[in-house]
């Protein structure tokens, strides 16, 4: 079953991106589709009949070079069957999605052939990603890592009309470039420590490795710190983390629907699936998950101060998702990795439903993208409305304070926040402090999008406005699917991810001792869960929550590192600190959520000339803002046009000039020469004839005189 | 006696039939019979060669050491008589119409053709010197068969004089050892010179000996004859000039530094590679600016030779394997050429010119894919066989330790490509221009047809030459 689900994207991807001229282009995109829903119900299936053991499914044995050997194997574990849920049902509606969305684009020419293609590299992107969710090994791992790299560069530049396009799909794959470099020295880094580069050799040696030191250059690190450190470097690339998140807001350039599953719900989220995965490591390594915590919280924090002011509706989203992706690191940073993939897992469907829904709006504008032209749509397209209505109540996090019924993001966003301030450390404290605010400007922005789109008076051209049409049915069936994950999401396992200590042990399959009884509750809360019937499944969740609060300290956690899919190490008692978070933190999300409602509320609906007056009076600090605090300019003075210069270098004068030089100087200088200079020693008289044998001679006899076996 | 006789059986048939020949034709037809000695000759050649080739056995030693007949000695005459009768049956249908086919000419060919047997299997200086005098003569009289030409009497003269020179080089390299070895026989200059111990008089000889065998197979520096007399001599002649001397030569010299010289590699190591060296980069870089095919093919035999030297200058039993086979796959490749070559003509005269060639592959595609097959085998383009050629003789001399040769070697490889290559831009790419008349005769078609093929076929397993040259190498380094 598991062989399926990963490989049903790659034959729908070689189907649809090859056989689309035997088989037709709307039967191609069928087939690709049905594949991802045949996938997509597969993983359900293995998410519900999951007992939390990790098991390991051999597919081909891969490699065997010196002490090298590794299997092509898929590991399933809970982290695993989370994120292939994730991405095989967001993945399954965008490809339902895009039906309506992609039918017809003035990007290509008339009769030109571009949906197979686009279904293709979604298939193809699809199965790149299982791969890397379900690697047993850091080169699979990479593999996929890659994979998902190339598909994430193919689809941003998909308009490959569009030079715009073509600079963000180089960007985005030169700047993860950057990360990839850190990750592939943290392989390395492990390969030489532990002489294998599979997961359960890594993870049993880790406490060994704990003790060892990494010697480069002269000076020694110590290991685990190096590797987590390398490691992470990757995870900031794939996940648009601080200093390397530049690329993120100019993917945009790709089709909405692409936004919407690549980098907002899955591939963004590879970075933090990483950290998690590799939590054993992270667990030895504090100064290395210091770092992460102040890197996500900074992500969080800036992302959301960009996202302030931006009019171009797919990239007040886009620094949105850069924005939790920090929220998220700040979760496993702090070492509540289950906080940090509750977060990954709601993130996924309200994201990817604000994605969707902008995409029906750009659909209904003729692909016009600036808000500004937007306004009062909310009769027009009344489903499109009330679906961004549901992603933002979920990303800005409404729900009823100290209890666990809200939208998806309202309890995992909580979770996080709780998590930083219980981390009890300076950089907890900072990380909690930045993540309210950025709570604040969340809203703030999320709630400014909503009122200048779809409230206020239309400021777009009239004929515009009044072609204003609701999109398809394709389209809107994925907007109420996911609409009902970012409503649900949040209740229902609020309990395995982040409620009492036990059950989120048992969840993630870490051996405990009150393991068994755990174990079961959960099991018949998430059987009804099944059945449909999500609010009482989330009470029968919540509920014992509040119970067993008491309970969970005597849990001895007696799990080693890489028993179970993520690792807490015996001392970590965050998210027990974290439950026990006094009422003011555990409210402070909701109120800093309420402040920025309120003032959004004031500035676009109230006194819409509010929002420019202040612009102007504060006019540097809005251009910063603006210029996303000029990190590109920052970039491109120092990096972008260093490199460049060095490869204008290497090309004009290197390649250029030495080598192509070099060789016709020699092709057609050097040899040629000396042709004309045997053309003119055979003059054809023959005294010179002569005179050059007594010449060889000469050379030869004086050669044997000086060097031969005479002497 | 018989015995002695016995050994040296099919020199003494040629040697009869020669003589036999010539007397009947002077009194009888004259040049009337030039076609008829033709085939018989070669028929004859061709006979005697199987005769050699099938005629197994131990070494014999005949005439007091002078000659001897081992399984070398025998790979060499095989290759060398079959060369020569496939040249003549080649050199027919041209010589006929130009009026050249005198009766002399098969019969110089058989004359010469005794003469490099004995090459190659002389025990003795003296009766190598026999052998390479009848041979040197021979050829030279052919070289200016063509008696009203200028350019082929000039060729022929050149020849004969700069031949006299080199003959004189090794005689005084010969009596240099004889006098510092008292004795010609080479069991017993090896006995002088063994061990790696030799004596300076010796060494000297030893260079002269190099110096005037060097001329015979055009090494340079002693190759400045071989572009004249290619250009002046009648193609067909050319065409034997490139092959059956070359491997009689080779082979001469392989025997006198193994069997006379054997104790001191390490010495005539160094003179081989400096020949070698220097062949190899002369004969590219002068071929560049050949426009005439007859001296580019001079040339490109110069830097062959090369190669072939650097086969030997292992001194390695791999080594002179590596040569012999070297020496047959070039002797295939030379005949294809040649039988090409001489096609070549326009209105009734012969063309030498390269760029004649501009889009031949329009008007003749097979015969062009042909040629194209010969030239890119030259060049030692994978995987025709050319290449394994130069891919023996480069691992020999990697597996004696002169990795810098080898390096040196694939260097020159690249620069002798582009003269080949050249021709085949002209062949398929050049620009349209007066065609060539296509000759048809169904001899040299085969030839073509069959030397290109070879080339082709041969990849599987060198149609078993790699064994026939190993054990006649075995025979001759012990």
């Amino acid at each position: 079953m598991e062989t399926i689900i990963l490989f049903a994207p790659l034959v729908g991807a070689l189907i649809c991106g090859f056989g689309w001229r035997l088989i037709g282009e709307a039967a191609a995109q069928w087939t690709a589709t049905g594949l991802l829903g045949l996938a997509c119900l597969l993983s359900w299936i293995v998410f519900f009949g999951f007992e939390g053991e990790t098991r390991q499914i051999e597919i081909l044995r891969w490699i065997e070079s010196g002490s090298l050997s590794t299997d092509w194997a898929i590991r399933l574990d809970r982290l695993t069957a989370i994120m292939l849920i994730v991405i095989t049902t967001v993945s399954a509606l965008v490809h339902l999605y895009s039906f309506g969305y992609m039918a017809h684009d003035e990007n290509f020419r008339e009769g030109e052939s571009y949906r197979p293609r686009f279904f293709a590299y979604l298939s193809f992107f699809t199965f790149a990603m299982l791969m890397l969710v379900t690697a047993d090994n850091l080169l699979q791992l990479f593999f996929g890592w890659e994979g998902v790299g190339l598909a994430s560069y193919l689809l941003i530049g998909f308009y490959f009309r569009k030079p715009s396009a073509n600079a963000a799909a180089i960007k985005a794959f030169v700047v993860n470039r950057v990360g990839d470099f850190g990750f592939l020295l943290g392989i390395f880094a492990l390969f030489l420590l532990v002489d294998s580069i599979n997961l359960d050799t890594i993870f049993a040696a880790v406490p060994e490795l704990a003790t060892q030191e990494l010697v480069f250059l002269g000076m020694s690190f110590e290991a685990v710190e190096i590797v987590a450190l390398l490691l992470f470097v990757g995870a900031m690339g794939k996940s648009a983390q601080l200093f390397l998140h530049t690329w993120l807001p100019d993917a945009m350039e790709g089709p909405t629907p692409v936004s919407a599953l690549i980098h907002a719900a899955t591939m963004v989220t590879a970075g933090v699936f990483l950290v998690c995965r590799m939590s054993p490591i992270f667990e030895f390594a504090p100064d290395a998950k210091t770092f992460v915590v102040i890197i996500g919280a900074s992500t969080a924090f800036f992302a959301a101060t960009v996202g302030l002011v931006q009019n171009d509706i797919k990239r007040v989203i886009a620094y949105s998702t850069c924005s939790q992706l920090g929220y998220m690191f700040v979760a496993a940073g702090v070492g509540v990795y289950s906080a940090a993939m509750f977060h990954l897992f709601t993130h996924a469907f309200f994201k990817a439903l604000l994605f969707l829904g902008a995409g029906s709006v750009i659909h209904a504008m003729h692909h016009q993208q600036d808000m500004r032209y937007y306004g009062g749509l909310r009769r027009k397209i009344p489903y499109t409305f009330w679906a961004m209505m549901i992603g933002t109540l979920a990303i800005t996090g409404v729900g009823i304070p100290l209890t666990h019924i809200g939208f998806a993001g309202f309890l995992s966003k909580d979770a996080i926040i709780e998590s930083a301030w219980g981390a009890h450390t300076g950089v907890g404290t900072y990380a909690f402090w930045a993540l309210v605010v950025s709570a604040a400007m969340t809203s703030f922005y999320s709630w400014r999008l909503i009122f200048m789109t779809f409230f206020g008076t239309p400021r777009g051209p009239k004929k515009v406005h009044d072609h204003a049409h609701e999109s398809p049915m394709t389209m809107l069936a994925p907007l109420g699917v996911l609409s009902l994950g970012a409503v649900l999401a949040g209740m229902i396992w609020f309990g395995p991810f982040f409620g009492e200590h036990a059950r989120v042990a048992a969840f993630f399959g870490i051996p405990t001792e009150a393991h068994a009884e755990v174990e079961e509750g959960l099991g018949a809360a998430v059987e009804e869960a099944t059945e449909g019937h999500g609010e009482e499944a989330a009470e029968a969740l919540t509920e014992p929550v509040a119970e067993g609060e008491e309970a969970h300290e005597t849990a001895a956690v007696a799990a080693l590192p890489g028993e179970g899919a993520i690792y807490m190490a015996p001392d970590n008692h965050v998210m027990d600190e974290a439950h026990h978070a006094p009422v003011w933190v555990k409210v402070s999300a909701f109120v800093a959520m309420l402040l920025g409602l309120g003032l959004a509320l004031a500035m676009y609906i109230r006194r819409p000339e509010l929002p420019s007056a202040w612009a102007a009076t504060q006019p540097p600090l809005y251009r910063f803002l603006l210029n996303k605090w000029y990190f590109d300019e920052i970039y491109d003075a120092t990096f972008v046009r260093g490199a460049k210069g060095l490869g204008r270098f290497l090309w004009k004068r290197g390649d250029g000039t030495v080598i192509d030089g070099g060789i016709n100087g020699l092709a057609m200088g050097i040899v040629p020469y000396f042709t004309r200079l045997a053309g003119r020693v055979q003059s054809g008289y023959l005294f010179h004839y002569a005179f050059a044998m007594v010449i060889g001679v000469a050379v030869l006899i004086t050669w044997m005189t000086l060097f031969g076996g005479a002497r | 006696m018989s015995y002695n006789l016995s050994v040296i059986l099919p020199e003494i048939v040629i040697s009869v039939y020669v003589m036999g020949a010539l007397l009947v034709a002077v009194y009888t037809g004259k040049d009337k019979l030039g076609p008829a000695l033709v085939w018989i000759t070669s028929a004859l050649l061709a006979i005697c060669g199987l005769w050699v080739a099938f005629s197994t056995g131990e070494t014999h030693i005949a005439f007091g050491g002078m000659i001897i007949d081992d399984a070398f000695a025998r790979f060499a005459k095989a290759v060398t008589l079959f060369s020569a009768a496939a040249i003549l049956l080649m050199s027919e249908g041209y010589m006929a119409r130009r009026g050249l086919l005198r009766f002399e000419y098969p019969l110089l060919v058989a004359l010469a053709s005794v003469g490099m047997m004995v090459m190659v299997s002389a025990g003795d200086l003296m009766a190598l010197y026999m052998g390479l005098e009848l041979q040197s003569l021979s050829v030279y009289v052919i070289a200016a068969l063509r008696r009203d030409s200028i350019r082929s009497t000039e060729a022929g003269l050149k020849y004969f004089v700069l031949g006299s020179l080199s003959s004189g080089l090794l005689l005084y390299g010969a009596s240099l050892t004889y006098g510092f070895a008292g004795t010609t026989l080479f069991p017993g200059i090896i006995e002088a010179a063994g061990a790696g111990r030799i004596p300076l008089g010796l060494l000297f000889g030893l260079v002269f000996v190099a110096a005037g065998m060097a001329f015979k197979i055009s090494a340079a520096p002693f190759h400045m004859w071989t572009p004249d007399v290619y250009e002046g001599s009648p193609t067909p002649v050319t065409a034997f000039f490139a092959t059956a001397p070359k491997v009689a030569a080779t082979a001469m010299i392989a025997r006198v530094l193994f069997d006379a010289f054997g104790g001191v590699v390490a010495d005539w190591q160094q003179i081989l590679a400096f020949l070698s060296v220097v062949s190899m980069f002369l004969g590219g870089i002068a071929a560049i600016g050949q426009r005439n095919i007859k001296r580019l093919m001079a040339y490109s035999s110069i830097a062959h030779m090369g190669y072939a030297l650097m086969g030997l200058a292992a001194g390695t039993p791999f080594g002179v394997q590596s040569m012999l086979v070297y020496m047959v796959i070039y002797v295939v490749m030379n005949v294809g050429t040649f039988a090409f070559i001489l096609t070549m003509e326009r209105a009734g005269t012969p063309v030498t010119d390269i760029r004649a060639l501009n889009m031949y592959s329009r008007a003749e595609p097979l015969r062009a894919l042909a040629m194209l097959v010969l030239l890119f085998s030259l060049a030692g383009v994978p995987p025709l066989v050319g290449f394994f050629a130069k891919f023996y003789v480069l691992s020999a001399a990697v597996q004696a330790g002169l990795g810098w040769l080898a390096v040196l070697g694939v260097i020159a490889a690249v620069i002798n490509a582009f003269y080949y290559i050249r021709i085949v831009y002209y062949m398929y790419f050049g620009e349209e221009g007066e065609g060539l008349e296509t000759q048809g005769s169904p001899v040299l078609w085969g030839f073509l047809m069959v030397s290109a093929a070879a080339m082709v076929l041969g990849v599987v397993n060198l149609f078993g030459i790699e064994a026939m040259a190993e054990a006649a190498a075995a025979s001759l380094v012990l």
